[in-house]
């Protein structure tokens, strides 16, 4: 299956912003946050098709996966 | 801070000064101090320009001390865009000076007769009150220009632009920076319009032999210093997010959670989001030889700001905020970041709060007078019909509300008559109670439900539903209208709603000045009692349970991506108040 994932802020770093990426069917988005060497604790905000998410919630077929560090402002 | 200075400009034969003992103020500052006395003072049945509304300007508690972060300085008034009690904050440099000269508060009322303009020179030594009309008419970049030949830059000076004088009810008070640039507004409600209507165009501040002022118990005061500085730069948002990327980081966050409100609160999305990013935002500015990270005022150990050079290396603006890049960007459709920086140099220029000014052009769009997404026209009613007083221009200036009538649209984004920020509530529902119930008129720095609802930042509330938000609500309403008090950034909200050891950092830096024994408690005791207090001004002027509520076509318009309506109930908005 291919996944939409979106890094921000300092994640973009060294990484990508935006990649389509595949996955097995039913790869859960702790996987994605492990593959791209995040650390877990680092993370802050996951939006699932633009709802907040879990690292335990499994993926499917053209979900969009949004990973953010703990950002702020106002 | 030990004395009040009352300036009262009706007097005949000119303005005159007196000072008193500071009493109950002397330990009290910020949003605490302007809305006692404005409660106190200003009638609240009275016009918002007649001589009957006063201005307060009050530095915080912890103002002009050595603690980190606490260059807030609150301005109160009756505000002419709500017509119902205000206090607008800022940063920049005027708290600390104005705290250092041992002022708990400088209390304007009154208006002169005839036309001349006035300025205000406060130094240790005495406050000299004088006519200047060669200021008439001046914008807020050369007048500080101006009076920089005269007064120096080692001062602070609070100003207004053309539409403080012309009384525009979005006008704001520009406070500057510690290069001297008038880029730190007191924006919201109209506060640079009372100034202007008592005739003042700047107020010098000069502290120039003044020492910061000393804690009570300074080994408590240090320590409790430090322990403070290391949380919020040990906190991922302000010791890391902030500086990087400024509050702009948000617009992504927003844009992809779907509360991010496009053309006019139309969808929750915009598509040049990305264009407009904090992140687009900080590499242009680094490419073009200008600054992500910049504080707003010494001793900030956040760094928000940054500074924005056009595309020839010469500076344009400070970086704008993420409530400015939204207004003026995914708000009109706009997503042209040289664009919303050439609207946020007007806006500091002319002195308009850019949350109202964005607001109103993108209504206006609305109502057919462009076409959203038209950077040109919108830098065009700017500087051509605002900053000129023109018929358009004084509508616009007037606010999103006034803006609406003017053009029949139904779609107006605005409680308490002031324009929303960025953030839809149908999506973001906590701070749709916020902007709901808020004694200020919609605000979302009135208590951050984003910050829980989104940011995930001091707990998780789903920002989906209607469960939870009053609750949310009201304890962020108390604790914030406790912070505004204190004269500290209410960016320390992330690492203190997160880290307790921070937020006793914060007790104990109260308590370590002030000499006394400061727990959670008396927070909250502090922000409910000047909510009361602000509340019932609000009663007096004619508001009740109708004026807390959205705009209606919150409830009958769905969001799209997440098509939802806001669910909070009307009983349940009336039960905010709950101690009242």
């Amino acid at each position: 299956m291919q996944v939409n994932v979106k890094l921000f802020a300092s994640f973009q770093t060294g990484r990508f912003k935006q990649e389509f990426r595949d996955y097995p069917d039913q790869t859960q988005i702790g996987t994605v946050v492990r593959e791209l060497n995040i650390p877990e604790e680092e993370v802050g905000i996951l939006l699932l098709n633009a709802v907040h998410a879990k690292l335990d919630q499994p993926l499917s077929d053209g979900d969009l996966l949004a990973i953010f560090p703990l950002v702020g402002g106002g | 801070m030990d004395k009040i200075l009352r300036i009262n400009m009706s007097a005949a034969g000119g303005p005159t000064q007196s000072t008193e003992k500071a009493g109950e103020f002397a330990a009290l500052g910020g949003r605490a101090t302007t809305s006692t006395i404005v409660g106190n003072e200003v009638p609240p049945d009275c016009h918002p320009l007649s001589a009957d509304n006063k201005l307060v300007i009050a530095p915080g508690m912890l103002s002009g001390t050595a603690a980190a972060i606490s260059g807030r300085i609150s301005v109160g008034c009756k505000s002419p865009l709500t017509g119902g009690i205000k206090e607008s904050n800022a940063g920049g440099q005027a708290a600390q000076v104005l705290a250092r000269l041992g002022y708990a508060a400088v209390i304007i009322e009154g208006i002169p007769e005839g036309d001349d303009l006035y300025k205000i020179h406060i130094n240790k030594d005495r406050v000299e009150i004088s006519v200047d009309n060669s200021n008439k008419l001046l914008d807020n970049y050369p007048l500080i220009e101006k009076l920089q030949k005269e007064y120096g830059d080692k001062v602070a000076y609070m100003s207004i632009g053309s539409a403080g004088e012309r009384l525009m009810a979005s006008a704001s008070i520009a406070c500057t920076d510690p290069e001297l640039r008038p880029t730190r507004h007191c924006g919201r409600g109209g506060v640079g319009a009372v100034m202007g209507s008592k005739k003042i165009k700047v107020i010098i501040l000069d502290d120039a032999g003044c020492k910061n002022r000393p804690p009570q118990d300074a080994e408590r005061f240090k320590t409790a210093n430090r322990a403070f500085v290391e949380g919020i730069r040990k906190h991922p948002v302000s010791g890391e997010g902030l500086p990087a990327y400024g509050t702009n980081v948000l617009t992504n966050v927003l844009n992809e959670a779907g509360g991010y409100p496009t053309n006019n609160f139309k969808t929750g999305q915009f598509e040049g989001g990305t264009k407009i990013s904090g992140e687009s935002l900080a590499e242009l500015e680094i490419s073009r030889g200008g600054k992500a990270t910049h504080g707003c005022h010494r001793g900030c150990v956040i760094q928000c700001s940054g500074i924005y050079n056009d595309k020839d290396g010469k500076y344009l603006t400070k970086q704008p905020e993420y409530e400015t890049v939204w207004s003026h960007g995914g708000h009109c459709g706009i997503s042209d970041l040289d664009t919303i920086a050439t609207l946020d140099y007007w806006d500091d220029n002319v002195g308009v709060d850019t949350i109202e000014m964005g607001v109103a052009i993108g209504v206006a769009m609305d109502g057919g007078l462009l076409e959203f997404g038209d950077g040109v026209g919108a830098i065009n009613l700017l500087r051509d019909e605002v900053a000129k007083g023109t018929p358009l221009g004084r509508i616009l200036g007037g606010g999103a509300g006034m803006t609406g009538k003017a053009f029949g649209v139904t779609r107006v984004p605005v409680v308490k008559n002031q324009a929303l920020p960025a953030y839809d509530p149908r999506t973001v529902q906590g701070i749709g109670v916020t902007y709901a119930t808020s004694t200020q008129g919609a605000d979302h720095t009135a208590g951050y439900a984003v910050a829980t609802n989104i940011l995930k930042v001091g707990g998780d509330v789903d920002p989906l539903k209607p469960e939870g938000q009053i609750e949310l609500s009201r304890n962020l309403q108390i604790a914030t209208t406790a912070i505004d008090s204190t004269g500290l950034c209410l960016f320390i909200a992330f690492p203190i709603l997160d880290q307790p050891e921070t937020f006793q950092s914060m007790l104990d830096l109260l308590g370590g000045f002030y000499g006394i024994e400061m727990t959670g408690d008396d927070v909250a005791a502090l922000g409910q009692k000047v909510l009361t207090l602000e509340r019932k001004f609000n009663k007096d002027a004619g508001f009740g349970p109708e004026d807390d509520r959205l705009p209606s076509f919150f409830q009958t318009e769905k969001l799209p991506p997440h098509n939802l309506t806001f669910g909070v109930t009307d009983e349940e908005l009336d039960q905010l108040y709950n101690w009242d």
